[in-house]
């Protein structure tokens, strides 16, 4: 009960900091301008080729491509997913990095709170930050609703591949804050690995056999693709919530060598 | 009585350094003890061990029973810790703060809000409650860094240096604070003004180079580590022949000859020397204008011990 409480306390007061501090504003601003830009101009594109669509000869095939979730979604999901490469170190960047920077770790880790409190209240944090900007993008959905026929099933696939998507990146990008005392070189980590856990399916390409199929396996970008086609396989589940659980994990153990490191 | 914290041949090094070295003391419940050092000699890493933010090397610390490592979490709830320069997040308003203390040491929501005002109306808090931590004055965030070791009411706290860089006045409005804890809490604190360990706390734990080299009353230490008893002498009469019959005293250990009659006698082992002095002055026929005991203050014990302790382990290194 009192770790319940005290991992409250550790959301809170990282909410607290969020929304006092201009970078949630800033890291939110830009993310809903370029997924209202996307959004915006795959609808524009959507009209057009419908328009171009009904003018001539309909022919089933480009017909059964034309709908808002093979036109719109899946494009914007895409692009929204390497959005979050950019804005997660942002979000993360902070949360370790500044407590042992600015000392204030010293009080955080004397009170009496588990690891796994202080761990996950702020990754809990981060999360919720992250909800907060992914509810505004779910204005497009609801708008274009009004005017045409959506699949809401492959919508929803899209939304819980996008918020675990985001789950796992948030995971990583405070193990990354937690492995320094500069905010900066925090985020510059987290980036690095990210985009390196987004193209190492790459190597699948080159033929690489059993090892090109390891490293398609641990691919975000993989995992992610199943999503935002509106399926929502068991396996791609697993992943996601093994990333996140050996990323926090990592970050234990990053906390526990310090204390008898440091 | 029953020991608050227990050390027993704790020990931490940093890679290859030695930063503590087999400490063993006893802090019993109720006292209020000084741990007294120069900069390096280990006192913040001992410190830091008992709140639970290092893992000791080897040894082991108990806190009102429960071990540092193994009860951590326990150990963490029986005391409030205020760290050397005191970092709070400056994002954050003084209530905001204490609430989150409040949270995170596991106050009862009911009881949130009364304990959050007790701890600030205790440190004079009350009209900065408002602020930004950021905006604080050094003085009000030391202030805050007091108050958040309080909530919840521990029955140990630990500071470190909690005067350091304040100005005089705040200097004697913390001390004021830390002086009303007496009684209720059991406090270690960690300083290099002496007059305030000597004031402030029941017993003084020296230690230098990670060892401890002296631990007892403020009194007792510059009774008994001051060498022995020193006696201020005014006396009317040639200086160099008064000089010459006071050191044939026996039991005189060194007499300073100073300006205006006045002579510093220290004696060898602690004798008290008085009687002597007075009847030797008088023999000769010189006038006795004043006669007085000085006690070493604690700073000149301090000095002794480190300087005493340095130079020993310089000449045995040298030796071997």
């Amino acid at each position: 009960m009192i770790q319940i409480r005290g991992w409250l306390a550790v959301v809170r007061k990282e909410l607290t900091i969020y929304f006092s501090t201009p970078i949630f504003y800033i890291t939110g601003f830009f993310f809903l301008l370029l997924a209202g830009y996307f959004f915006y101009t795959n609808v524009v594109y959507y009209s057009i080729v419908s328009f171009q669509a009904a003018q001539q000869a309909s022919n089933p095939q480009v017909a059964a491509q034309l709908n808002p979730m093979q036109m719109v979604f899946r494009p914007l999901f895409a692009v929204l997913g390497i959005i979050l490469l950019f804005m997660v170190p942002f979000i993360t960047m902070r949360l370790m990095a500044e407590e042992k920077r600015s000392g204030t770790a010293e009080l955080l880790f004397t009170y009496p709170l588990t690891d796994w409190a202080v761990i996950t209240g702020k990754f809990g944090a981060a999360l919720l930050i992250y909800l907060v900007l992914l509810a505004f993008t779910a204005t497009y959905p609801l708008v274009l609703g009004l005017i045409t026929r959506l699949d809401w099933g492959a919508l929803g696939a899209g939304y819980l591949g996008l918020v675990l998507l985001g789950a796992a990146c948030l995971a990583l990008g405070l193990f990354a804050s937690s492995l320094t005392e500069n905010q900066i070189v925090g985020g510059v980590v987290a980036f690095a690995l990210l985009l390196l856990f987004w193209i190492i399916g790459w190597v699948q390409e080159l033929g690489a056999g059993a090892f090109g199929k390891v490293c398609q396996y641990l691919s975000l970008l993989d995992h992610y693709e199943n999503f935002t086609k509106g399926v929502i396989d068991t396996r791609d589940l697993v992943y996601c919530l093994s990333f996140i659980y050996f990323f926090l994990f990592l970050t234990k153990r990053q906390l526990e060598s310090r204390r008898w490191r440091a | 009585m029953q020991s608050m914290i227990e050390v027993q041949d704790l020990t931490k090094y940093y890679g290859p350094q030695l930063a503590v070295s087999r400490l063993d003391f006893q802090v019993a419940a109720g006292e209020i003890v000084g741990f007294l050092g120069p900069n390096g000699a280990g006192k913040t890493t001992t410190l830091k061990i008992l709140a639970g933010f290092l893992a000791p090397s080897a040894g082991a610390a108990r806190i009102n029973g429960y071990d540092c490592v193994t009860d951590s979490l326990a150990a963490r709830r029986s005391l409030g810790y205020v760290p050397e320069n005191v970092a709070i997040y400056p994002d954050l308003t003084v209530t905001q703060f204490l609430r989150f203390a409040a949270r995170a040491k596991g106050v009862a929501a009911k009881a949130e809000t009364g304990e959050v005002d007790r701890v600030m109306a205790a440190c004079g808090l009350e009209e900065v409650r408002g602020k930004l931590v950021g905006a604080l004055s050094k003085g009000f965030r030391q202030r805050l860094g007091l108050a958040q070791a309080l909530i919840n009411q521990p029955p140990l706290l630990i500071m470190d240096e909690p005067t350091i860089g304040l100005d005089p006045s705040q200097i004697v409005e913390i001390r004021q604070l830390i002086q009303n804890l007496e009684g209720a809490h059991t406090v270690m604190l960690s300083s290099h003004i002496l007059p305030e360990v000597s004031q402030l706390c029941h017993r003084v734990i020296i230690i230098n180079r990670g060892q401890i080299v002296a631990s007892d009353t403020p009194e007792n230490l510059s009774r008994q580590l001051g060498q022995g008893a020193r006696v201020l002498m005014t006396v009317a009469g040639p200086a160099d022949q008064v000089t010459a019959a006071i050191a044939a005293v026996s039991g005189v250990k060194r007499v300073l000859s100073q300006a205006e009659g006045n002579y510093l006698v220290e004696a060898d082992n602690g004798a008290e020397l008085r009687p002597q002095l007075a009847r030797v002055v008088v023999e000769r026929g010189w006038q006795l204008l004043e006669l007085k005991s000085q006690e070493f203050t604690l700073e000149e014990v301090f000095i002794n011990l480190v300087t005493e302790e340095t130079t020993t382990e310089e000449t045995t290194e040298e030796e071997s």
